[in-house]
């Protein structure tokens, strides 16, 4: 259910500007692009690994306001006002979900909320609950900050395109999609045009979306590149040797351990979140993924995506994590974002998601019970 | 009823010594290569090389891990028949200091129906986070990642994750599958505390098993460049009459582009799992 989200991004048709707008605070400022991004701050004396290279390690919080993609109308950065309005907005906002519902409140309406969603957060909540809703206010730990990148406040992690949009599809991606959606099979996140569940979705649990199977976490949590996932579980361990450097997710539990200066696996090796080398160009790890598996399909792509990724210790609490994409059985173009990894206190607690799933095996079996009812009822 | 031989029932102690003597004992004479801490270097890709994920106790071969009772003996149980010599479980002098594990006589019936009913309840067959010690011994490699910071281990079988506090942290907030794990050195032994295990993961696929007031404490040595000298004791009242203990070397893998792969066996026990309330089910 949750992987509905990720039809989200082209179905939302407001901007934070209009958010603001209806909020009735002032219009926004745009600030010019940076055109090369710094990293370390200036008279930071990084901390170093025995090895040299910059300690990395901690435990990291991706949750961030900032979408992965522009929302229509938004300029690329906001004030610090601005940015203050719409935080305080959306706290004022997840406070009253946490207020407790009247006693005597009435039955909500018939086919459940259908209303037009007010915010971002508000519409992936509704994308993923649908409209008779889906986790409330407890089981969120969304961001409560708009992503800095050398003093600019971002309103999406692309930074390239300039529009800060994911580039549309190519012909052959294009096509592949249309016959994916025909014939689904994990391929949910590919339902770009966020219409309901294709034909046949609830047939075999291959059909069913990676997450609902806790094959991998949801909206490209685990990556590469890692994304916040806009819910919950955003949280991210380094821990880092001269040989291997781990980057734990902590939904499904997934480690990505990074080979230090070494060869890519054959290709006929897939693995789920690629096979990452990496190698240091000066302060900055690169990481290098290739070998993804023709499941995997972050955002469409396919078992060519190539993934670089870079990440950057700017200060003691956070790190700069920018990524490039590439499929040329996707997009005609790479394509580029970058937000930063806040340090967190909180530590990561066990995802045991296949362990507790009866979920899965109860949406088959609906849907089999579904259809044994609809027989039944034509029979007579 | 049928009875599955449990196999070498009275095992000597100096065969016992032999099994698990293959390496040094800890502290002697060798010094491993140290971390910037001076701690002993324990990063690297590790094995186990034994049968103790088929039974931690001395056993003879068997012809399955289920089995049903034939004219002249025990036979391999229909649902596993066609696997044939690879379904059979191979031999071992154990891993149990003593031979036996000391269940309470209440305990050993709950054994005994794990093992009739394995193919049910074995939560490797559903490749459920494997828990603690058994990760270690499961025939798949794991990868320790350790500096002065932090200490975290990976296991390839379902990608099952340890991070080690090298703070305790205070009691768990809730039980888990791998349970919460607090590291400490004594001398040149990493010893584990591991506690707030929940009570749904076993020892082996012989069924042996525990309930969540298990407690083990791991204790890992480097004894020569590739191998770690490994002992676990296990505590339960609930089901063990005194704590007991486990040992066995760790091997460091030799290849060497030697890497942890994808082992997410989820994917793989989807039929078994899911195959049933498939629109059109598989025919049988």
């Amino acid at each position: 259910m949750i992987e509905e989200v990720r039809d989200m991004p082209n179905r939302i048709i407001f901007a934070t500007s209009a958010i603001g707008m209806a909020l009735g605070l002032s219009s926004l400022t745009a600030l010019p692009v940076a055109s090369q991004v710094t990293n370390t701050a200036a008279g930071y004396d990084l901390p170093r690994m025995p090895d040299g290279h910059p300690d990395l390690q901690g435990i990291y919080d991706l949750a961030t306001m900032t979408p992965l993609e522009r929302l229509p109308g938004d300029p690329p950065f906001l004030t610090k006002e601005r940015a203050v309005a719409l935080q305080s907005a959306e706290a004022a906002r997840r406070a009253k979900d946490n207020e407790p519902s009247p006693a005597n409140r009435p039955a909500p309406p018939v086919g459940g909320d259908t209303s037009p969603p007010k915010s971002f957060f508000e519409a992936l909540e509704k994308a993923g609950g649908g409209a008779v809703g889906g986790y409330n206010r407890f089981w969120l730990n969304q961001g409560s900050a708009y992503t800095e990148v050398v003093g600019q406040i971002r309103t999406s992690i692309v930074v390239d395109p300039p529009d800060g949009r994911v580039p549309p599809y190519n012909e052959a991606a294009r096509k592949r999609i249309a016959a994916a959606r025909a014939t689904p099979a994990s391929t949910a996140h590919e339902r770009q045009d966020g219409t309901a569940q294709p034909p046949g979705a609830l047939d075999n649990v291959e059909q069913r979306p990676l997450s609902e199977r806790c094959l991998l976490g949801f909206g490209s949590t685990s990556g590469p590149p890692a994304l916040p996932d806009y819910f919950y579980n955003d949280l991210h361990q380094i821990v880092q040797t001269p040989n291997a450097i781990m980057i734990l997710t902590e939904m499904v539990h997934d480690a990505r351990i990074v080979r230090m200066d070494a060869q890519h696996l054959p290709k006929s090796i897939r693995r789920w979140m690629g096979d990452s080398v990496g190698h240091w160009e000066g302060d900055t790890l690169v990481i290098d993924t290739t070998n993804f598996t023709d499941k995997t399909r972050f955002r469409g792509s396919t078992e060519n995506l190539h993934v670089t990724e870079r990440l950057t210790r700017v200060d003691d609490k956070t790190l700069l994590y920018r990524f490039s994409v590439e499929d040329p059985d996707a997009w005609d173009r790479p394509w580029t974002g970058e937000y930063t990894w806040p340090a967190t206190s909180k530590p990561i607690y066990e995802y045991a998601c296949h362990e507790g799933n009866y979920a899965l095996a109860s949406v088959l079996r609906g849907a089999r019970r579904q259809e044994a009812e609809e027989a039944a009822a034509q029979a007579r | 009823m049928k009875k599955i031989p449990r196999g070498l029932k009275n095992i000597s102690a100096a065969a016992l010594i032999l099994v698990v003597g293959v390496a040094p004992l800890a502290g002697q004479e060798y010094r491993a290569p140290r971390g910037a801490d001076g701690k002993p270097d324990l990063n690297g890709i590790w094995q186990a090389l034994n049968e103790a994920n088929y039974d931690l106790e001395a056993h003879v071969a068997r012809p399955a891990m289920a089995l049903r009772t034939g004219p002249y003996g025990p036979v391999p149980a229909a649902a596993i028949l066609a696997l044939g010599a690879v379904g059979a479980v191979p031999p071992s002098l154990g891993v149990v200091e003593g031979g036996e594990i000391p269940y309470k006589p209440e305990a050993v019936a709950r054994r005994k129906q794990n093992q009739q009913d394995w193919l049910n309840l074995d939560p490797e067959i559903k490749c459920y986070l494997p828990g603690v010690p058994r990760a270690t011994y499961m025939p798949y490699p794991f990868q320790i990642l350790q500096n002065a910071s932090a200490l975290t281990f990976v296991y390839e079988y379902a990608g099952a994750v340890r991070n080690i506090f090298l703070e305790n942290p205070g009691p768990a907030p809730a039980d888990s599958w791998m349970g919460q794990s607090v590291g400490r050195w004594e001398g040149d032994t990493l010893v584990i505390d591991v506690t707030d295990l929940n009570d749904q993961t076993w020892f082996d696929r012989a069924g042996n098993f525990h309930t969540d007031k298990l407690h083990v404490v791991e204790r890992y040595t480097r004894t020569s460049p590739d191998v770690i000298s490994y002992e676990a004791t296990i505590e339960d009242p609930n089901v063990f009459t005194r704590p007991w203990k486990i040992s066995m070397p760790l091997y460091r893998r030799q290849e060497k582009n030697a890497q942890l792969l994808d082992f997410k066996c989820v994917e793989f026990v989807e039929e078994l799992l899911y195959g049933r309330y498939r629109k059109h089910p598989l025919n049988e």
